[in-house]
């Protein structure tokens, strides 16, 4: 409670996160994370499975009890007051939470009297949340009928009835199609304009987590980095630069000596990490020496942070030598980041 | 697309009060009847089973027991039978339908509520009990087909009767279904403890001069005392002889006390309120 209310409070973090820890027996799901989410943020939470980020999530939406530590959602401490934490937070999970034998309009009402919302403003709260994932002409089906993604943008639908403070989405657009993903990014893009929506999202895919303001990792139970997308890549990676050239042997050489850089041959092209590569490639064909015939330069994405050496995932389950080595270089990521 | 929505009606979660708790209590009990009205299969068939037990069973015992219930068709003795039937097995379906919730994950969208959960609970078994006492009313019925007459009392008190009954066994149902982990694992629970349940509880037999150890386990049994207060109502608006009476309806007694109805169906809904709350204890413990 006090803790709580430390915060300024006319702008009080959306959330609140201190050495937050949660152990099922022997084994600590989360060992003491702390961090903190302004209002209106988009928040990635990333990291392999099995890191602790369901458990993490769990936690701030009351359905876990921390073992040790505190967290303020909403401004409501999510131990002594989970009644006003509930009120104020949205849900969409991976798995379907939808009755399928009730119509997308039963769902939505069904939700609207569990949260105790005015019988006056419900229907029509109802329809612009079915019109804004494109569902108001199906609202009388039985979920049953409906198909992954349209079920998924009902459950989007659903977790914004309410007009929650924080929305919780663990892995939205898992199994979805890309037109899906687009359009439910979309609506919760408009919500946050519309309605101020902190949204705190946990996902796999590296393209959506660039959507995020901030980004943080877990692994093992800890929180590994946190910091911006841009910041990020910026940390690990420079450019990719790939040359096309009328003799690579010499292409090689004359970067060594001439500019000092140390490339090789990939998929029968000269290829080399370079800071700033767009101003580097003008002084290429300036002082190279040798034809360049084609030339492309490739922005780090997030998948250069999390994939190294490139080509594997952060963690595989299924093979632990690429789990240590990915372990290695979030290790060394944090490193670098302190 | 405009990055923002015109006109968007924004709402407001009010606190939790017993107000916010009578609508949960009313949505989760108004699920289980538009899910029951959806599902016409279902009425049918848990028709067929206790059709099954008066007509077929009944009819055909008929030839053997004419000797015995002096001018009292076995049908009509066994019709408080045949409606304990069908309440107890719809209600255990009834309850089924929480373990099926957490299937299918629905169970989490009511579990995040900002609600109590044993109004979550509550809502479920008077949705049950709702559901249970409709289908024993449909069976209810076909009185007129066995000889029990269509007098309103009667057939108020059979309801009434019906309804706790049903309220209790979808209590225990609920409780039972949130303790197992698996559907499975219920549905095995219910067969090995219903089907013994209803034979022990004198359904189809009369319970005086039983065996000693039947006659213990029979009143150690709680659907004896569902089904006596049903049978005792049914014969009291019957025009049978003294010796039927005797026969067929001479009542529960506990070392030769006559027990009254009214204790009986106190029993019933005091063993539904126990089997509640440990029901609402389970579930508030569940993470």
């Amino acid at each position: 409670m006090l803790f709580c209310r430390a915060v300024t409070p006319s702008q009080p973090p959306a959330i609140e996160v201190v050495d937050l820890a949660k152990s099922y027996g022997d084994v600590e799901a989360v060992r003491g994370v702390s961090f903190s989410v302004p209002p209106g943020e988009v928040f990635g939470f990333l990291g392999p499975n099995g890191a602790g980020k369901s458990t993490t999530i769990n936690m701030l939406c009351t359905l876990a009890r921390p073992t040790s530590g505190a967290a303020c959602v909403g401004g409501y401490d999510i131990t002594t007051q989970r009644d006003d934490v509930r009120r104020h937070i949205g849900l969409v999970f991976q798995d379907q939470t939808l009755d399928g034998h009730l119509t997308a309009t039963q769902n939505l009402r069904m939700h609207a009297e569990l949260y105790g919302i005015d019988p006056g403003v419900v229907a029509e709260r109802m329809r612009q949340m079915l019109e804004m994932v494109d569902l108001w002409d199906r609202r009388d089906q039985q979920v049953l009928t409906f198909s992954g993604g349209m079920r998924r943008r009902l459950e989007v639908a659903r977790g914004l009835l309410h007009s929650p403070r924080v929305l919780f989405l663990d892995e939205p657009t898992v199994g979805l199609d890309p037109q899906t993903r687009s359009s439910i990014w979309r609506y919760i893009r408009a919500l946050q304009d519309t309605e101020g929506t902190t949204i705190f999202m946990t996902t796999h895919y590296m393209d959506e987590a660039e959507f995020c303001d901030r980004i943080a990792i877990m692994d093992r139970g800890e929180l590994v980095v946190l910091d911006t997308p841009q910041a990020l890549k910026a940390s690990v990676a420079a450019d990719r630069v790939v040359l096309g050239t009328a003799d690579n042997d010499a292409a090689l050489t004359a970067l060594r000596e001439r500019f000092g850089v140390d490339a090789s041959m990939a998929e029968g092209a000269v290829t080399f990490h370079v800071e700033a590569g767009e101003a580097f490639v003008p002084r290429l064909f300036a002082d190279l020496g040798v034809a360049i015939t084609s030339v492309s330069v490739a922005r780090p994405t997030l998948d250069d942070v999390f994939m190294r050496p490139p080509g594997s995932p952060i963690r595989d389950a299924e093979t632990a030598s690429a789990t240590d080595r990915n372990r290695a270089t979030l290790r060394a990521l944090s490193g670098a980041r302190r | 697309m405009s990055a923002t929505i015109a006109g968007v009606v924004a709402v407001r979660v009010p606190e939790r009060s017993w107000r916010s708790e009578v609508r949960a209590v009313k949505i989760v009990w108004r699920r289980e009847l538009i899910r029951f009205a959806g599902d016409r299969i279902r009425m049918f068939t848990s028709l067929i089973q206790p059709l099954l037990f008066l007509f077929v069973l009944g009819s055909g015992l008929q030839t053997l027991a004419a000797a015995s219930t002096d001018g009292v068709d076995l049908k009509t003795f066994m019709f408080p039978g045949v409606l304990l039937i069908a309440v107890v097995f719809s209600a255990m379906f009834s309850a089924a339908s929480i373990a099926w919730d957490r299937e299918f994950g629905f169970l989490r969208e009511m579990m995040i509520a900002p609600v109590r959960r044993s109004s979550i609970v509550v809502g479920k078994c008077f949705g049950g009990a709702t559901i249970a006492a409709l289908q024993g009313a449909i069976v209810l019925a076909l009185a007129g087909l066995v000889g029990v007459p269509y007098d309103p009392v009667l057939l108020l008190g059979l309801f009434g009767l019906m309804l706790l009954l049903a309220f209790t066994i979808t209590a225990f149902g609920v409780m039972v279904a949130l303790r197992v982990k698996q559907i499975q694992t219920f549905t095995v629970v219910m067969q090995m403890l219903v089907m013994p349940m209803y034979f022990l509880s004198g359904a189809l037999f009369p319970v005086t001069g039983l065996p000693t150890w039947l006659e213990v386990l029979n009143r150690l049994n709680p659907l004896t005392y569902a089904v006596d207060p049903m049978r005792r109502l049914v014969f009291h608006h019957l025009d049978a002889s003294e010796t039927a009476r005797q026969t067929l309806d001479a009542g529960v007694t506990w070392w030769g006390w006559h027990v009254p109805s009214p204790v009986e169906a106190g029993m019933v809904l005091l063993l539904g309120l126990v089997m509640l709350a440990i029901a609402i204890w389970q579930f508030n413990r569940t993470e």
